[in-house]
């Protein structure tokens, strides 16, 4: 397969999917298989892109064949094609999930297309290298889950809905403004070529006003410390399926926005920024264990944990060392797998009770004793138990921080992942271990006969907890995975040469000399190699041609 | 001009997060409203202003004679207008859907799925 067609199908395949099954409005049967089939789709080209990715280190497209920074580029590093796998195998476990859970009204206005929709949005995010672009991306991202967290028009929905869009309007229109400001003090949106410009820019203050305006826009819609309320006011409201694909991928958007933005252009003033970064991941982490222990309802708490555990994957990013750079990808892959399944089990105790109030439900033990084993392992992969994924992820990342002799954020981490593991001990002992309550509604409703039904609820949840002990288990492997693209982020120079590969005439002022020079002599200072001269405007190469042949 | 037009941004930054302030859901939107529109001006002034200059390089030349002004950031504020306009009318049937079903434009009485 060409390499280039790769980086496209992750965003080609879900709009494929969505646009098929708007024309299949009127059948539910139908929507459901064109839903499932775009899902191992997208996994499918997703686990291409990351196996071409592990070959050729960085994939770019320059869509339309315009140069950057004049066209529009897509740009697959090993932190995207990760994000980008993780999106698929989400995709495809909610999928199925949502076959057994998501009731045929709701199918009727549209749910599959909708996470289609979404799915385009998260994996554009992830492989743009174009400022705008992302803010595009975000917008459809956004829009698609204003829909989704609101489909079904229930009480709670609605008013967890009004939080949700609010502040992440008002984000998006701190991004904007953002955006603005940047491209006023370089002239180019492109990343590669603002990494290049920011490093030489004259006015140090201008960048570092800049990187606070990303860091609130992206921290917002990634639940930092101060702009976080949103997310536990909304995430529990609407189907299960819809939370566990929102827990899973919508705050990991913002996060690997958070790591592109500042590993690759606001490097310059490390001692503030980074600073800052880490304090927030500190007060991220202990918030968000905080609320979590407060509340008694398993998506309320699960939703705090959110919150808590981007504390950790900025922990990685502010300590800025390859080890614990890999640590916080590691984390992400850990809480993406972990958290989606946390969710997708909270659903069927959920949905065996008819309530998710803890003080309703119990003796989950006895009457589920799989379901028991199941939580339990992802249970303690969140908090951290060894052998499973989470105890790699905060290892490496416990190391990173005892290297750079940060002592503080490491207590931290570690007093956060005690807490984690009580607040899990709380819901193992109330819905699992102890005695069903006398008046639960033990509706053990039609949904768990069907033998289909029962697949479509454990199958995905199987194979998500064997996921993380896998993880657990093959931790050298994931780890090297993670090595390698902390190692690249922490490089911006490969990104840079690979998107602009004639980066010197692009330069502003070679660029004048270079137009001056042709109109009377041949040219006689560029790079005679033919790969970098066939990406000179004027004369690219027929990537799409080779693409489509 | 340019200042005018940093005026008019820093006004509707302010007046945008003053609706915002207010307990009406009704206002929220029309703060909100104010701060997408404070963001596309703002983009406007940034990209420089250039009085009635087209970017059009004349035939047989290869860049523009005199200063142009930036297309890019007037596509960059189609684009963004497009997209708050759209997000704006959900919004608004959002807000109309949540005043019918709750009977509610108060802010502070959205609280059942707070923490």
């Amino acid at each position: 397969m060409n390499s280039q067609l790769a980086v496209i199908l992750p965003i080609a395949v879900p709009l494929a999917t969505m646009a098929i099954s708007l024309l299949a409005w009127k059948s539910i049967a139908a929507q459901k298989w064109i839903g499932c089939t775009g899902s191992v789709l997208l996994f499918v080209s997703a686990a291409a892109l990351m196996w071409l990715v592990d070959r050729d280190d960085i994939i770019v497209l320059q869509v339309g064949r315009w140069p950057a920074p004049f066209g529009i580029t897509l740009v697959a590093d090993r932190l995207s094609a990760i994000m980008v796998m993780l999106a698929g195998l989400v995709m495809l476990s909610v999928t199925v999930y949502s076959l057994a859970t998501i009731d045929d009204r709701r199918v009727d206005y549209g749910f599959f297309p909708l996470i289609h929709l979404l799915l385009m949005g998260v994996c554009g995010a992830f492989l743009t290298g174009d400022l705008f672009n992302l803010y595009v991306w975000f917008e459809v991202m956004l829009i698609a889950s204003f829909v989704l967290l609101t489909l079904g028009g229930e009480r709670g929905q609605l008013e967890g809905a009004i939080k949700y869009v609010a502040l992440n309007l008002i984000s998006s229109a701190a991004f904007l403004a953002a955006i603005g400001v940047i491209y006023a003090a370089t002239g180019t949106l492109n990343m590669a070529d603002l990494a290049v410009k920011l490093r030489s820019f004259p006015d140090e203050g201008i960048v570092t006003v800049l990187a606070m305006l990303f860091l609130i826009a992206f921290g917002t819609k990634a639940a930092v410390f101060p702009l976080f309320f949103w997310l536990p006011a909304s995430y529990h409201t609407p189907p299960v399926a819809v939370s566990a694909i929102f827990a899973g991928l919508l705050t990991k958007v913002g996060v690997y926005s958070l790591i592109r933005a500042f590993t690759l252009l606001f490097v310059t003033d490390l001692a503030f920024t980074h600073n800052l970064l880490l304090l927030i991941a500190g007060l991220t982490m202990v918030t968000g264990v905080f609320g979590a222990m407060a509340q008694s309802e398993i998506r309320r708490i699960l939703s705090f944990h959110i919150v808590s555990q981007i504390g950790y994957m900025l922990m990685g990013l502010a300590l800025f060392t390859p080890l614990a750079l890999a640590g916080s990808v590691f984390y992400i892959i850990h809480h993406i797998v972990v958290k989606t399944n946390l969710f997708l089990i909270g659903g069927i105790a959920e949905r065996r009770f008819g309530s998710g109030k803890l003080s309703d439900i119990g003796g989950l033990q006895q009457s589920m004793p799989v379901l028991a084993i199941l939580f339990f392992l992802s249970a303690m992969s969140l908090a951290g138990i060894p052998p499973l994924s989470g105890f790699f992820a905060k290892l490496t990342l416990i190391r990173g921080g005892l290297e750079t002799e940060r002592y503080a954020i490491v207590t931290a981490a570690l007093l956060v992942s005690l807490l984690t593991l009580f607040s899990m001990t709380k819901i193992w002992a109330e819905a699992f271990w102890k005695l069903a309550p006398e008046d639960a509604r033990s509706a053990s409703p039609a949904i768990f006969a069907s033998r289909h039904n029962r697949f479509a609820l454990f199958g995905p949840i199987v194979m998500l907890v064997s996921i993380t002990v896998g993880i657990g288990l093959l931790a050298g492997p994931v780890m090297k995975v993670s090595y390698a693209a902390a190692e690249q982020l922490l490089d911006p120079d490969t990104y840079v040469d690979a998107v602009l590969p004639d980066r010197l005439q692009i330069e502003p002022d070679r660029w004048q000399i270079e137009n001056d020079l042709t109109q009377h002599a041949p040219t006689t200072n560029r790079d005679p190699t033919p790969d970098r001269e066939s990406i000179a405007v004027g004369q690219m190469t027929p990537v799409l041609e080779e693409a489509f042949q | 001009m340019d200042i005018a037009l940093a005026v008019t941004v820093g006004g509707l930054y302010a007046a945008g997060i003053y609706m915002m302030l207010r307990r009406s859901v009704v206002k929220l939107l029309i703060g909100l409203g104010l701060l997408s529109h404070a963001a596309n001006l703002l983009i406007f002034t940034a990209g420089g202003i250039v009085r009635g200059r087209v970017p059009v390089v004349p035939t047989g030349q290869s860049q523009p004679i005199a200063e142009i002004a930036d297309p890019l950031p007037q596509a960059l504020i189609l684009t963004a207008i497009v997209i708050s306009f759209a997000v704006l009318a959900f919004a608004l049937v959002l807000i109309y859907r949540t005043y019918q079903t709750l009977g509610t434009d108060d802010l502070d009485q959205l609280k059942a799925t707070d923490t």
